[in-house]
């Protein structure tokens, strides 16, 4: 058998990980053993992000390890067991945990320590340093019991550090002996406006002073004493006052380092001993740098696991320290020769400090640019950096000037080179990017996009937009133009009008489930017809075809409408008795009414029967429609109320049942401003004021919340209705498929203002014709389950079995379960009857 | 027009087609207890797939919406949407799965007049 050789990687940190990443993808992992010796009690994660630990991100979610990765590759991982010496003669690596490994290629990715300076104190209780996990989770406990932290160091770790002790809820000191925040990163006037926004924030900042002593009482930190003579009250002290190079194994086994530190390689990541490697913060580059960033650290593993794989390696010769932060919220960034260093280089400056905004570009003397500095507005970083070492398109001034002010500029990434690096974290250039036609293909095969995340928004104008805007394989169009085609066309049929205007490949087709639906939802916004006669039938979603909504096990559930979520206890009582008669599970929704679940197909005419008896509707609770309109009990009860929001709500709920929209639509009307209703997370809300109504738009609750935009205030009852009337219209008309009021006045071009232009101030001359659709539709307005109940042809598709009307469907089964039913699911994951595999 | 279901060699007569909307589906018992999803689309042809959702394991495909893409007929599942190939059972979303494909045929009954 060949000798297998075995690579031994010490620490596990990014860049390592890294490493290791682009040794399988090279298939060495295939070819060689590997072994892993990491320091920490977990696998690698993502440190450029530790401060989103406090954010609410757990230690899983930094993980760099996708799931299964060491085990597919079989790579072998020691956690909690850090190397402690090597023996370059034997070439083993002997671990704490007495673990003695004899490698053929040995790899140093040890990165760094956090320096502390050596004054009194520094090692009382209450101090700390931020570089792991560990340590974040040592200081979140410790500021339990503490009211005051202080940070020493004002550099870009720094700042974080002090961003989350701000975040803990400290008050929150930063000493930085620079005189000015973030040196390396930022020029003076740079600084002076990061000074500015922090000191905003409510931080104290203390630059051009040193730490001269951590001051104890009884072991525990009180307090700190600075070089300038003052004293700063503290209870504890984390140290930010830069990294230095783990290099003392390197050091122990005659490797040669650096003068200041770091394990100093070639240009392909050798040590002075060809079978030993380093990587990442702990290495010294042969340009006689050691990096402090993660994107030279990926590059240097690019290059050693290249080596290592016996291919062309790309050189390290050095690397770009382009960075760009949110540091407190404020953006910052730098790139290039930021400081201007250049013989003969000339600045451009933007400063605005009443807003914190400072812009510094640095051009040659032929308006090359060489780098610059952005602190409070970094938008144009992602196109600015790929810029440099080229003459912008345009004059500098013009970058840095901000939108509105003169001629504003608007470049786009086209204008830069394919050899221009987009993605500085892995290093991907716009022609690598430009090969890829969608952002998840960029990030799995560039991996551009999953660092800082900075580039994403350059990427996505790189790549293609989708061919044409067009809703589906079968229409060119969105929904609002189909909506317009429509509505001039008086068009009634989807099949006519896919042979008219869809695309050439689907005409005389079948359509397909994305337009059907949205066709059916236009023809009914502009029709108001029954929704499942004729051909109509065919092209609503399965929930409207039963008018009810399918649930997991195929059955059905059934919402009655209870308009503003008023009920007699006559109603609640039939609702009870139809449920217990049927075996109904019942539960109150979240929209103020009850829902019944468990009905067969064939049971829902029997059910509904009963219920229209009793005076209830269909709630639509299937429908892109109204849904409900909440209340709160309002006036007639609350001794807060200032309006019947009761009657409002169910007056509201009245009138725009059955309207059909690209979305569904909520609504709530509140007595009084403390908003008991929740009308501010509605497509339309209403708040009761003491002279009439408020009427806010665009809320959503759901995964993307938003609160809702005040449109109008102190309306009359008429004045609310009318211009819900128009606002509802012009959505129905110009939203897209399945797009919520939300989201369509995110989109809407000149947003909130434009939308009061149409609907208050009739700008475009469009009010008539919305009010006189809505009242089209309030007019023609019929109940859905009493048109179906009246009519035996309708009834006809209500049977499970179209060759056994009378026989239910038998694997719908449910299980007892609180006192009511359940879905049986067992019998939906039996495997597959026989004869039921593919052909 | 008379449809049938292949079954145990034999035609077993399920309904009249024109009981069925064009584009849409509805289902049919077997005798062995199986149920059967029967689609007619727009030109009246005739298709018949098995009605269990192999994702979730409900009797619903025939609820689904039907739609062609390049010229293949498919049915989208009403629960989760994975669209299944009316003529080969094929899952377009996923291709290791696949339902049963049913042989169906539409029959000129002997006139009655
Ligand atoms: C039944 C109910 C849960 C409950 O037991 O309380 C419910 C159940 C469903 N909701 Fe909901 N939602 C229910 C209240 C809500 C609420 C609360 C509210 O309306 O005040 C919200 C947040 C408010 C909002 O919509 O902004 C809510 C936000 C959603 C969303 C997210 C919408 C969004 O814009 O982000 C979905 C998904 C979607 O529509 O795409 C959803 C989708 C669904 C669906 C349709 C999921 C599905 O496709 O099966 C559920 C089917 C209901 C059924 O079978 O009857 N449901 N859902 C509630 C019915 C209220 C009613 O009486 O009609
Ligand atoms: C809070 C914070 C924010 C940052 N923000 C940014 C940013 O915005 N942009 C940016 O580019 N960079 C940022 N950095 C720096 C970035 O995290 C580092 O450049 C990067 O982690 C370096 O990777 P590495 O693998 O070389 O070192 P590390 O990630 O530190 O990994 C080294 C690992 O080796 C282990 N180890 C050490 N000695 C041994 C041993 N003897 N045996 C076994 N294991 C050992 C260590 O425990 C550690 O786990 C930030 C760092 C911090 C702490
Ligand atoms: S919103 Fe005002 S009126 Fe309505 S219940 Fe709450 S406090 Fe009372
Ligand atoms: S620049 Fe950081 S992910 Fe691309």
């Amino acid at each position: 058998m060949a000798h297998m050789p075995t690579i031994v990687l010490v620490g596990h940190g990014m860049v390592g990980q890294r490493f290791l990443e682009a040794l399988a993808e090279r298939g060495v992992t295939e070819r060689a053993r590997i072994v892993v010796l990491c320091e920490e009690p977990r696998p690698a994660y993502d440190r450029v992000r530790l401060t989103s630990y406090f954010d609410g991100r757990t230690p899983d979610d930094l993980s760099m390890v996708e799931d299964g990765f060491m085990a597919r590759h079989g790579i072998e991982l020691h956690l909690d067991d850090p190397a402690e010496t090597i023996d370059r003669e034997a070439r083993t690596v002997t671990s704490r945990a007495g673990r003695v490994i004899a490698y053929d290629t040995l790899v140093l990715a040890t990165g760094s320590y956090p320096f502390v300076p050596p004054v009194p104190g520094k090692d009382a209780t209450g101090c700390f340093v931020y570089r792991t996990i560990e340590d974040l989770l040592a200081i979140e406990e410790y500021a339990k019991t503490a009211r005051t932290g202080a940070v020493v160091g004002g550099g870009l770790l720094g700042l974080e550090a002090a961003g989350a002790l701000k975040g803990l809820g400290l008050e929150t000191h930063v000493v930085e002996f620079a005189p000015r925040l973030m040196p390396v990163q930022v020029d003076e006037g740079g600084g002076a406006a990061l000074l500015r926004t922090i000191e905003n924030m409510g931080l104290v900042v203390h630059t051009g002073t040193g730490t001269q002593e951590v001051l104890t009482e009884d072991g525990s930190v009180t307090g700190m004493a600075l070089s300038d003579g003052t004293t700063v009250a503290t209870d504890m002290v984390v140290f930010s006052a830069g990294v230095r190079p783990r290099d003392q194994l390197a050091r122990d086994c005659g490797l040669a380092v650096g003068e200041r530190g770091g394990i100093a390689v070639d240009e392909l990541c050798r040590t002075s001993d060809p079978a030993v490697y380093a990587i990442g913060e702990c290495a010294m580059a042969a340009d006689g740098r050691v990096y402090g960033l993660v994107a030279p650290g990926y590059e240097m593993a690019l290059t050693a696991a290249a080596t290592i794989a016996e291919e062309e390696a790309k050189a390290f010769t050095g690397a770009d320290m382009s960075t760009k932060l949110k540091l407190l919220g404020v953006d910052v960034a730098s790139f290039g020769d930021a400081h201007g260093t250049a013989d003969g280089c000339l600045d451009v400056v933007y400063s605005d400090s009443r807003s914190g905004i400072y812009k510094k570009l640095v051009v040659d003397p032929d308006g090359v640019l060489l780098g610059g500095v952005l602190v409070g507005d970094a938008e144009s970083y992602g196109m600015l950096r790929p810029m440099t070492g080229t003459k912008p398109p345009v004059a500098p001034e013009q970058l840095v000037l901000p939108a509105g002010a003169g001629a504003p500029v608007s470049l786009g990434p086209q204008s830069l080179p394919d050899e221009a690096i987009i993605c500085s974290c892995h290093n991907v250039t716009k022609g690598a990017i430009c090969a890829c036609s969608s952002l998840p293909e960029v990030k799995k095969c560039t991996k551009a996009g999953t660092g800082c995340g900075s580039c994403v928004k350059v990427i996505q104008q790189l790549l293609p937009k989708p061919a044409d805007s067009g809703m589906c394989g079968c229409f060119p169009y969105t929904r609002s133009e189909l909506y317009e085609i429509v509505r001039t066309m008086r068009s009634t049929s989807y099949a006519q009008l896919l042979d008219s205007h869809g695309r050439e490949e689907a005409r005389g087709g079948e359509g397909c489930e994305i337009c059907k639906p949205a066709v059916a939802s236009i023809l009914a916004s502009l029709t108001n017809e029954y929704i499942l006669d004729g051909e109509r039938a065919a092209l609503q979603d399965t929930n409207d075809h039963f008018l009810a909504n399918m649930q997991r096990n195929g059955s059905y559930s059934i919402v009655p409408r209870i308009p503003g979520g008023e009920i007699t206890p006559e109603k609640l009582i039939v609702i009870g008795e139809v449920a217990r008669d049927f075996g109904l599970y019942t539960k109150i929704t979240g929209g103020q009414r009850i829902d019944l679940f468990g009905a067969r197909v064939d049971q829902l005419p029997r059910i509904w029967t009963r219920l229209v008896d009793a005076g209830f509707e269909s709630g639509h609770a299937y429908g892109k429609s109204l849904r409900t309109v909440k209340s709160c009990v309002g006036r007639t009860w609350c001794r807060y109320g200032v309006q019947d929001s009761v009657k409002m709500a169910i007056d509201l709920e009245l009138r725009y049942r059955g309207l059909r929209a690209p979305h569904k639509l909520k609504s709530a009307v509140s007595g009084c401003a403390r908003e008991c209703a929740e009308a501010q997370s509605k497509d339309f809300g209403v708040i009761a004021t003491a002279n009439g109504w408020n009427l806010y738009v665009g809320g959503n609750g759901g995964a993307t919340p938003r609160h809702a935009d005040l449109l109008a205030q102190d309306l009359s009852d008429a004045e609310l209705i009318r211009l819900i009337d128009r606002f509802l219209m012009f959505y129905i008309r110009t939203a897209d498929r399945l797009e919520r009021t939300a989201a369509w006045l995110e989109r809407l071009e000149g947003g909130l203002d434009h939308l009061r232009d149409v609907v208050v101030h009739d700008k475009l001359g469009l009010c008539d014709e919305l009010e006189a659709l809505m009242a089209a539709h309030v007019a023609s307005y019929h109940d859905e389950w009493a048109e179906t109940l009246n009519d035996p042809e309708r009834l006809r598709r209500f049977v499970s079995f179209v060759n056994a009307p009378d026989a239910p469907d038998p694997s719908v089964k449910f299980v007892p379960e609180r006192g009511q039913i359940k879905p049986d699911l067992t019998i939906l994951t039996l495997e597959p009857l026989e004869g039921a595999s593919a052909r | 027009m008379m449809l049938e279901l292949s079954y145990d060699d034999e035609w077993l007569p399920i309904c009249d087609d024109s009981v069925l909307t064009p584009g849409r589906g509805m289902a049919a018992l077997l005798p062995d207890g199986r149920q059967v999803a029967l689609f007619r689309d727009r030109a009246g042809r005739s298709y018949a797939i098995d009605n269990r959702d192999p994702f979730t394991g409900a009797q619903v495909l025939s609820r689904g919406l039907i739609g062609s893409a390049g010229g293949r007929p498919f049915v989208a599942s009403p629960l989760l949407k994975q669209r299944f190939d009316l003529e080969t059972g094929r899952c377009l979303d996923d291709e290791d799965v696949a339902v049963a494909v049913h042989e169906v045929r539409t029959r000129e009954l002997a006139a009655v007049s």
